[in-house]
């Protein structure tokens, strides 16, 4: 997104960002191929299954079953199209070496996914994972909501997902700033689409 | 030049607690040459420490010894073991404040003659006036460097993204009083820098441009060679003698080992849970209901403002976390005017969260895309605080709790909190007030907020011109023990609808005079 403002060419353009990933992908992405593809703007749909069977393999404690269903889980809680299942991924995927762990947290979890699978069968006749519409899965989210599972999940996520540096370049968040000078030379007044007084 | 003082030393003045109340009476009363022993129950952090990383810094610097959140506030629900978002730490509580400095109005001291008796609160007018305390407020944004303040004579915040697009709104629904007195340097002023716009303000400013005790008043009262600084030490009780004065407080270390420290005058300086428990927790034979409680009133008339937040999506790009953290500060609808269906008045404070804060408070449960939607748009945001009058009930309190123990071996604090009809009719309001403004710059999504768990606890150690209806006099002093006195927000007897921590410092110069006087006369 670019502001032009012609009229008034004295005073520079508001320093916009582009909601794009900016840094290394190395990174933070440990895969490559199938894993590095679920990073396209094109994230979500049939295209990408295959991208989504390689990451729930990661699962090893877990299995990728309920590794899928947590990954299905994750998106449909906090649901961002343009946002990969990669993202996604590094707020779950600590679960699985938690789990081999801590044995309250694996049933919580195997449990938890075993009652999902359990719903989306008697609703839809396939698990949760395979349910085609976001619609769909919501009425199975709705009927656990309010459970240990979905909780536990659902308020990890807050900061699993949201406070992940990697994902803030694409909310437009610019994380820590003073190592930067701050904002004092950098767009911290150049709002420039207000009407004038 | 730090100084080291025996516990045996019966001649100094022991402070519990470094923030803005402690800090500075330490600062003001080491300038005259009185000893001091400042007992700080947090670590002792650097700006080497500070990060700017909403979380890091939570978990680094808040207060989280177990509380619980009681009544009929959101808190039981949304944050039943947060009550209270504050610091424990040297610099207390200065270390997270927003920096936002305004005084208090002179009705806001003259609470209970200006609104009469109002059904089902406990409102009473301070014992002092905004005339008598205003030569301190003078003082005090001289020393904390409250920019666009004439005492201080520093230049005005300049205005950032968030600012401006606040300002807009509220001058196009016909604001006029827009304000921003801020503790931030506009330029290089008593040895610290100048505002570079980093944000992340609340997380403790890495460069020092906003004022804390704990890079201004504490190292400079341990520079005139009268302090002593012991940080992680909690304070436990406040002893006394056969006749009811004050003789010192037992303390624990970081190990927990316990120590008795003498004093001649001890000062409670530990935030409006804290100092309160502290009262009560030091019950004795002689004072069966906790020291200074004969009125009752230890722990009572808990006030934390009237509050409620809103995020807003703007039809541009703001980045209102672009510069300091405060933004434009509407404060038209600060003076009483009971038309409106409420007494008191409130400030809408535009006040910056970056994306992990704005993500857990915006609808703290709350989830799918009603969440996530919004969230996308986070850059085009700007967000309010609505800091408004909390009328002082009596049953608004700190209490103990009567079994679960904290790691010193001493009753939780229950935080108990309920609604006035007057909080839920003025947080409304406010809300209102900031759905037209958000609209009249073309916001396209308002998002009304819960209240953030509690920054500004006040009133549990309440001021009052008679012993029976409060805990101290109008120096601070309690009334029941010559030689204690509170010296933090506890003591507020309204809560107003200013941000307290400049009311706290200015009560504290003020403190700190009498107390230096009192001690010359041999009174204390």
């Amino acid at each position: 997104m670019k502001n032009e403002h012609p009229d008034t060419p004295a005073e520079p353009a508001m320093r916009v960002l582009e909601k794009r990933i900016t840094v290394s992908r190395r990174a933070f992405l440990k895969g490559s191929g199938a894993a590095a593809a679920g990073v396209a703007a094109l994230s979500t749909g049939s295209l990408m299954l295959p991208a989504r069977d390689a990451l729930a393999a990661e699962f090893t404690e877990l299995g990728a079953g309920p590794g899928k269903t947590l990954l299905v889980m994750a998106r449909d809680i906090f649901p961002h199209d343009r946002i990969s299942d990669r993202y996604y991924m590094l707020a779950i995927e600590p679960y699985d070496a938690m789990a081999a762990k801590d044995p309250a947290l694996k049933k919580l979890i195997v449990d938890g996914v075993a009652q999902l699978d359990r719903l989306a069968m008697a609703a839809f006749n396939k698990p949760y994972a395979e349910v085609s519409t976001e619609p769909e899965r919501l009425t199975l989210l709705y009927a656990i909501e309010h459970g240990a599972f979905f909780q536990k999940i659902k308020g990890d996520m807050v900061t699993g997902f949201y406070n992940n540096k990697a994902v803030w370049p694409l909310f437009g968040e610019e994380g820590s700033s003073w190592e930067k000078g701050g904002y004092v030379n950098r767009g911290f007044d150049d709002i420039d689409w207000l009407p004038k007084a | 030049m730090s100084k080291t003082f025996s516990k045996d030393d019966n001649s100094v003045v022991v402070i519990v607690g470094s923030g803005a109340g402690g800090g500075t009476l330490a600062d003001e009363l080491t300038r005259q040459g009185i000893d001091v022993v400042i007992l700080e129950a947090g670590k002792h952090h650097t700006q080497e420490d500070f990060e700017n990383d909403e979380w890091a810094m939570f978990a680094k610097i808040s207060w989280l010894d177990k509380r619980i959140s009681a009544g009929g506030w959101h808190h039981t629900e949304t944050y039943p073991n947060l009550p209270a978002w504050i610091v424990k730490g040297v610099g207390g509580s200065t270390m997270h404040w927003s920096g936002l400095a305004l005084r208090f109005m002179a009705h806001e001291f003259k609470t209970r003659s200006t609104y009469g008796h109002v059904p089902g609160a406990n409102v009473l007018d301070w014992p002092i006036s905004y005339e008598e305390l205003a030569p301190y407020y003078d003082i005090a944004e001289r020393k904390m460097g409250v920019a666009g303040t004439k005492a201080s004579g520093l230049p005005p915040m300049p205005p950032n993204n968030h600012y401006k697009v606040i300002e807009a709104g509220a001058r196009k629904i016909g604001y006029k009083d827009i304000v921003r007195p801020v503790a931030s340097n506009t330029r290089p002023n008593d040895g610290r820098p100048a505002c570079q716009q980093i944000g992340y303000c609340m997380q403790g400013c890495k460069i020092g441009a906003k004022w804390s005790t704990l890079y201004s008043e504490i190292p400079r009262a341990m520079k005139t060679g009268h302090a002593e600084l012991r940080p992680q030490s909690m304070v436990l009780r406040i002893e006394h003698d056969k006749s009811g004065k004050a003789t010192g407080v037992l303390y624990a270390d970081k190990d927990g080992k316990q120590h008795l420290q003498k004093a001649r005058v001890v000062c409670v300086a530990g935030n409006s849970i804290e100092s309160p428990r502290l009262l009560l927790n030091s019950a004795s034979s002689l004072f069966p209901n906790g020291l200074a409680n004969s009125s009752g009133q230890v722990g009572r008339n808990y006030m934390n403002h009237t509050t409620a937040a809103a995020l807003t999506i703007n039809p541009g790009p703001v980045y209102m976390y672009r510069g300091f953290d405060i933004a434009a500060v509407v404060s038209d609808e600060v003076p009483n005017n009971p038309d409106r269906g409420f007494l008191g008045g409130y400030h809408l404070e535009g006040l910056a969260l970056h994306l992990p804060f704005a993500a857990a408070f915006m609808k703290p449960g709350g989830w799918g895309r009603e969440v996530s939607s919004a969230l996308e748009k986070f850059d085009h945001m700007s967000c309010v605080w609505v800091c408004g009058e909390d009328l002082a009930q009596e049953e608004n309190s700190i209490t103990l709790h009567p079994t679960e123990k904290d790691q010193h071996g001493l009753p939780i604090p229950i935080v108990t909190k309920t609604d006035h009809t007057n909080d839920a009719a003025m947080r409304r309001h406010g809300l209102g007030q900031w759905r037209k403004l958000s609209e009249a710059v073309g916001a396209t999504r308002v998002i009304d907020m819960p209240p953030y768990p509690a920054s500004h606890n006040m009133g549990t150690n309440r001021m009052s011109a008679k012993a029976r209806d409060g805990v101290v006099n109008k120096w601070g002093q309690t009334h029941d023990i010559k030689n204690l006195f509170v010296s933090d927000g506890s003591q507020f007897t309204s809560s107003g609808a200013a941000n307290p921590t400049l009311t706290i410092v200015a009560l504290a110069i003020r403190q700190a005079e009498y107390i230096a006087g009192a001690m010359k006369r041999r009174e204390l």
